[in-house]
């Protein structure tokens, strides 16, 4: 089957840094794709690249046949590419369901406001905010704002759903019932990319990882695989780690 | 409908003042109708979509210039008028593409810069628009009373018609892609919102009906200069207003507009000297005292809270 999303040698230059460098890789429709690296490795970065934040100054990014890498933002949103961010921006004096009826009028293109309403209010029951859809987004915890940023995402219509890091700060139960809404949604049929730190959440849901570090792809394949793999290692711990666990650990 | 029904109720209100017969109340509500239009206008950028512009007295000049020199080639009234507004619509949408990409403070000054290069442009035209020595427009045959009644209805028809705007604009796609820049632009843009094409909407809106405004005016004081219609305090009035009523509202701009006049009559009848100063204190309380408008005091005391739903703005 052919790829939904293809990134094609792209690079994204910062001045003399070059954030994303030469990354090459295939999204395939209904996946989910686990993409890993260290602390500044260029994974948000990557998707700000994808989703037409900061074009890529190199390479092509291509969804559906479609070269998408000069598009704008508003337009890679209403092909059915949504994202959350890591660091959760809502509309802070707009109720909860408001924010997600945003996501459905503008990306998800309902056809009116009170088609965006009941499209976000079913987003709101998934994610389990139902009960303080009439409060503003301001007045929620983390957690409830991670949530949010999911039912902005879901409400879009995603084909490509991008998850920033929509984990960071929770707490374990938290996790279990992200991981649990992350799953369904992958079951509906639609392409996850993961960004993630946790790698309990990674290992568990994604079907094929992609590793980058400094800005370039260094492995790619299934979960276990990726683990063992001595550049992988290297990246996280170190090379002294890799020589003695490298292959074998 | 409750809108529509408080914007009928002013309306009518306003209708019967000419039956006064008070010259002087007249030119005091023609000033107020004119004060709404303009608030209104930049409410639609600086209130809705959170872009602090100074462009009013710019579209407003303009509009005064563009319908004065039509005027002055034998073009007939309303058609200058409607004119200025086209003029107006397609000035904001040519220096919108060029600034609106501007945040904040930067917005702010080449805002107001449009200001001052189109009264340089007027200054140095003087073949056209008479330069620095002014226009004259056409006295126009009625009576001192037919004619205060006149311009009257003409300003209050423009400020009925921006606030019927507002309301519509304020319930659509529109108005709650605005809101959404307001918050938080780059959020918007990710969500599938065109910021840059609302933006330049929202401009265009907050230029039309100053434009128009600017048409009635000169035709109302029969005679225009540079500095009374590009006036920096064109511009800054209106956001006064707003603040005062309540940014982002309905009829916050409305209110603010009246009180602001109301309040500039009194100032100005007793402290001759010294009203730019009390502007000025006006302003410096407002932020401090008054951040949310008079309208949210009315909504706090009396407890007006209601379930919103999407979109639909507050009133």
């Amino acid at each position: 089957m052919s790829a939904l999303l293809s990134l094609d040698n792209v690079s994204r230059a910062f001045g003399g840094l070059r954030a994303v460098d030469g990354v090459s890789f295939d999204v395939a429709p209904g996946e989910v794709l686990g993409l890993i690296g260290p602390n500044g490795a260029g994974k948000t970065t990557l998707i700000n690249v994808i989703t037409g934040v900061h074009p890529a100054t190199d390479g092509r990014v291509v969804f559906e046949g479609r070269d998408i890498t000069r598009m704008k933002s508003h337009q890679i949103a209403k092909l059915g590419l949504s994202r959350t961010f890591q660091i959760v921006q809502p509309f802070p004096k707009m109720t909860v369901l408001e924010n997600v009826a945003a996501g459905a009028l503008f990306g998800g293109q309902a056809a009116n406001m009170a088609e965006a309403s009941s499209a976000a209010m079913e987003q709101l029951r998934f994610t389990g905010l139902a009960q303080v859809a009439d409060n503003p987004a301001l007045s929620l915890t983390l957690a409830q704002r991670k949530r949010l940023e999911f039912a902005k995402g879901l409400a879009m219509k995603p084909r490509i759903l991008m998850l920033d890091e929509v984990n960071a700060g929770l707490n374990s139960t938290e996790v279990d019932e992200a991981l649990a809404m992350i799953r369904k949604v992958a079951e509906r049929g639609v392409t996850i990319i993961l960004i993630e730190h946790l790698l309990k959440v990674v290992l568990s849901v994604s079907h094929r990882i992609v590793v980058l570090h400094h800005g370039a792809l260094i492995a790619e394949g299934a979960p276990q695989a990726v683990l063992r793999d001595p550049a992988v290692v290297e990246a996280y711990l170190g090379a002294k780690y890799a020589a003695r666990y490298g292959g074998t650990a | 409908m409750k809108n529509w029904l408080i914007l009928a109720a002013g309306t009518a209100v306003l209708a019967l003042l000419p039956l006064l017969g008070d010259n002087y109340l007249m030119r005091l509500a023609t000033i107020a109708t004119m004060y709404v239009v303009l608030a209104q206008s930049w409410n639609f950028i600086g209130g809705l979509a959170g872009y602090p512009s100074f462009a009013t007295a710019g579209f407003f000049g303009l509009g005064a210039y563009t319908s004065a020199v039509l005027m002055s080639m034998g073009s007939p009234l309303y058609l200058s008028w409607a004119a200025a507004g086209v003029a107006a619509v397609l000035f904001s949408a040519l220096v919108g593409g060029a600034i609106l990409h501007l945040r904040g403070h930067y917005f702010a000054i080449a805002s107001l810069v449009t200001v001052e290069v189109l009264r340089e442009i007027v200054n140095t035209t003087p073949d056209l628009t008479g330069g620095g020595m002014g226009l004259n427009l056409p006295i126009m045959r009625m009576s001192v009373a037919e004619h205060a009644t006149f311009f009257f209805y003409a300003m209050l028809a423009l400020a009925v018609a921006c606030m019927a705007c507002a309301i519509l604009v304020h319930k659509s796609k529109l108005g709650f892609g605005l809101r959404c820049i307001q918050q938080n632009e780059d959020a918007a843009n990710i969500l599938g919102v065109n910021a840059y094409l609302y933006k330049t909407a929202g401009f265009a809106f907050s230029a039309v009906f100053a434009g128009i405004a600017g048409a009635i005016y000169a035709s109302w004081v029969h005679y225009i200069e540079p500095p009374d219609v590009f006036d920096i305090l064109l511009s800054v009035k209106p956001l006064v207003m707003v603040l005062l009523g309540g940014l982002g509202t309905i009829f916050g701009p409305a209110i603010g507009a009246f009180v602001l006049l109301a309040f500039e009559e009194v100032v100005w009848r007793n402290f001759l000297t010294l009203h730019a100063a009390a502007l000025g204190i006006i302003i410096v309380a407002l932020v401090l005292f008054l951040p949310n408008g008079l309208l949210s005091v009315t909504r706090e005391r009396f407890g007006v809270r209601r379930k919103k739903r999407p979109g639909e703005a507050r009133p």
